[in-house]
């Protein structure tokens, strides 16, 4: 007899049979999961709850306003710094994100050719430089051949930073809109460039604004290139083609110094930096958000479109 | 009678060899007429050599078991192959009197003589009601609000979909539910105010009342476009349409009026296949 019932019994005995196990490793694998979670979080937290508790006695108006006052006297403040920072990461982006966004374009929407397959593994390789290789580069084409250190050469290095990882994200946000959309614009009659940048690339928004907003956070903080190029000032922003100040700059400087009060101004302007780059990923998140469905819209309309 | 409704020959018999086709064949009474149209991937042939004649302002089915190549015909009809590599077409695809693969033809003007709906709802998920109707004509450079107004009313009652979506137009298309966001799709297809209508299985995705309400839709549009349709479901075929062509293995085996494709097949692959007894 070989009936469905046998071996329907047959195929079942095979099951792993003991529930009591079974329920232990599902509950283990849990508890793995989310220690890992905390693991990971510890440092991060511990990071910020230092950066807060030291830097937070250090901010006060002229802090955030003025320039440095002589070393060790811990007067003065990081107001250069501060505005050398959003002047160079506003540079950056008016260079990075039009550039990288337009390669991740090509890559996405134009890309299944060897050129493309060339410029996307030049581009990953680029995406892992280590940061002051790009500063030496910048270092040599600008400042050297200018003569001088400029708010230009940092503004380049800074891009070329930024415009890989744009690209990346742009690629895979852009692969992540569902063939169907080109096609329904294609069958409307469209032009291939009006569907990229008028369907698909709206479709995509959130995962390229994120794209965006993780290269912004990442040259906010770096500090070598920076060395190499704007060298750091202690004035406010003059020129275009002299040093400038930014704040990974100032708080490398701070915290080389043995005095106490360097070393708490240096933790002023971590926290300042930290704060600025917080703000400007809220800011623009929020911006790009669906204006109807700012806050808690957002993730109501999420879930309905799961369930559904 | 009319050639269409004799049984087209297959292959090997086709009355039409591109050069002598341009004098022998009557364009005035069809809208859109295919020659030894041929779709291969790679090499391989996913449609073989279909002729077909589409009649103005009639609705054509063409039907088939799954992988026949019904949708990989209708895709030729305006240029979609255009956007996947390795796919070839070789043949004529006329309408009117233009060959949609000649050299000197712009498909994308072209394709905006021919809607197309497709198989799954795929209204632009970040536009509105209003916004989806008129992406056709916005993208395309039309400007005036009074013109646009106007177009949405019509497109969406000749979709039936008015009555449902006229108080709230700025609705995100994808709060729809599934049956409404297809009509919302033919909706925007007709506001490019084409002449042929492809259809491919628009209601598979569709439960029976919005499927209904499809049917009756392309019923209605009949008046004024020439509608292809793919579909799986013969009933559909025969609700629905004036001519029907079943497709196998990317062979068009015969192409007839419905009812007599229906009830009188000159096929044997085609009666085995009506009947049920494969698919």
């Amino acid at each position: 007899m070989n009936s469905i019932q046998d071996r329907r019994q047959e195929y079942r005995s095979l099951f792993k049979q003991n529930v009591a196990k079974r329920l232990l490793v599902d509950k283990s694998v849990r508890i793995i999961v989310f220690s890992c979670v905390i693991i990971a979080i510890i440092p991060l937290g511990s990071i910020l709850v230092e950066v807060f508790k030291n830097g937070l006695t250090a901010i006060s108006i002229e802090f955030l306003t003025e320039t440095p006052g002589s070393a060790g006297s811990g007067e003065g403040g990081i107001g250069p710094a501060i505005q050398g920072t959003l002047i160079i990461i506003g540079l950056s982006s008016m260079i990075g994100v039009p550039i990288g966004v337009m390669s991740g374009v090509f890559l996405s929407e134009y890309g299944d050719n060897a050129l493309a397959r060339l410029v996307r593994f030049f581009n990953d390789v680029f995406m892992e430089f280590p940061s002051i290789i790009l500063g030496i580069f910048a270092f040599l084409i600008i400042v050297l051949v200018l003569g001088h250190f400029s708010v230009w050469a940092g503004a380049f290095a800074l891009s070329l930073i930024m415009f890989p990882i744009v690209a990346r994200t742009t690629e895979e946000s852009l692969k992540m809109v569902p063939m169907t959309y080109r096609e329904a614009g294609t069958a409307l009659g469209l032009k291939k460039w009006v569907i990229t940048f008028r369907i698909v690339i709206s479709a995509a928004k959130s995962g390229m604004v994120t794209g965006i907003l993780l290269s912004v956070s990442r040259i906010g903080g770096e500090t070598a290139p920076l060395i190499m190029t704007i060298l750091g000032s202690s004035q406010f922003f003059s020129s275009m083609d002299t040093p400038m100040d930014a704040l990974p700059l100032r708080i490398w400087r701070l915290s080389l110094l043995p005095y106490d009060s360097a070393q708490l101004q240096g933790w002023g302007a971590a926290l300042v930096l930290i704060m600025i780059i917080l703000g400007i990923n809220l800011g623009i998140k929020y911006y790009f958000m669906n204006k109807k469905n700012r806050f808690f819209g957002q993730l109501i309309k999420q879930r309905k479109s799961i369930t559904t | 009678m009319t050639a269409l409704t004799t049984n087209l020959p297959s292959v090997e018999a086709s009355p039409f060899t591109p050069s002598e086709s341009s004098s022998t064949i009557d364009t005035s009474k069809y809208k859109m007429i295919t020659e030894n149209v041929t779709v291969s991937y790679g090499g391989i042939d996913a449609v073989k050599n279909v002729t077909m004649k589409f009649k103005e302002k009639s609705v054509t089915a063409l039907i088939g078991p799954s992988g026949c190549g019904k949708t990989t015909f209708l895709r030729c009809l305006n240029r979609m192959h255009d956007m996947t590599k390795n796919a070839k077409v070789t043949g004529k695809v006329m309408i009117d009197d233009i060959d949609l693969y000649s050299k000197e033809i712009d498909p994308i003007y072209h394709r905006r003589k021919v809607g197309m709906v497709f198989q799954k709802p795929n209204p632009f998920p970040t536009m509105s009601i209003y916004d989806n109707v008129t992406a056709g004509l916005r993208l395309n450079g039309v400007r005036d609000k009074k013109i646009l107004d106007e177009i949405v009313e019509d497109s969406l009652k000749m979709a039936y979909l008015w009555d449902e979506v006229k108080n709230d137009l700025k609705k995100s298309a994808i709060e729809l539910s599934g049956g409404q966001q297809q009509r919302l799709c033919i909706a925007r297809a007709l506001a490019i105010q084409p002449e042929v209508l492809l259809m491919d299985e628009p209601a598979s995705a569709l439960d029976p009342i919005a499927t209904q309400k499809i049917e009756e839709t392309i019923i209605d549009l009949k008046n004024d476009y020439t509608i292809i349709i793919v579909t799986h479901n013969m009933q559909q075929a025969i609700r629905v349409s004036d001519y029907t062509g079943f497709m196998y293995l990317g062979d068009l085996i015969e192409f007839r009026e419905t009812k007599k494709l229906f009830t009188d097949p000159k096929d044997e692959l085609t009666a085995k296949y009506v009947q049920g007894h494969f698919g």
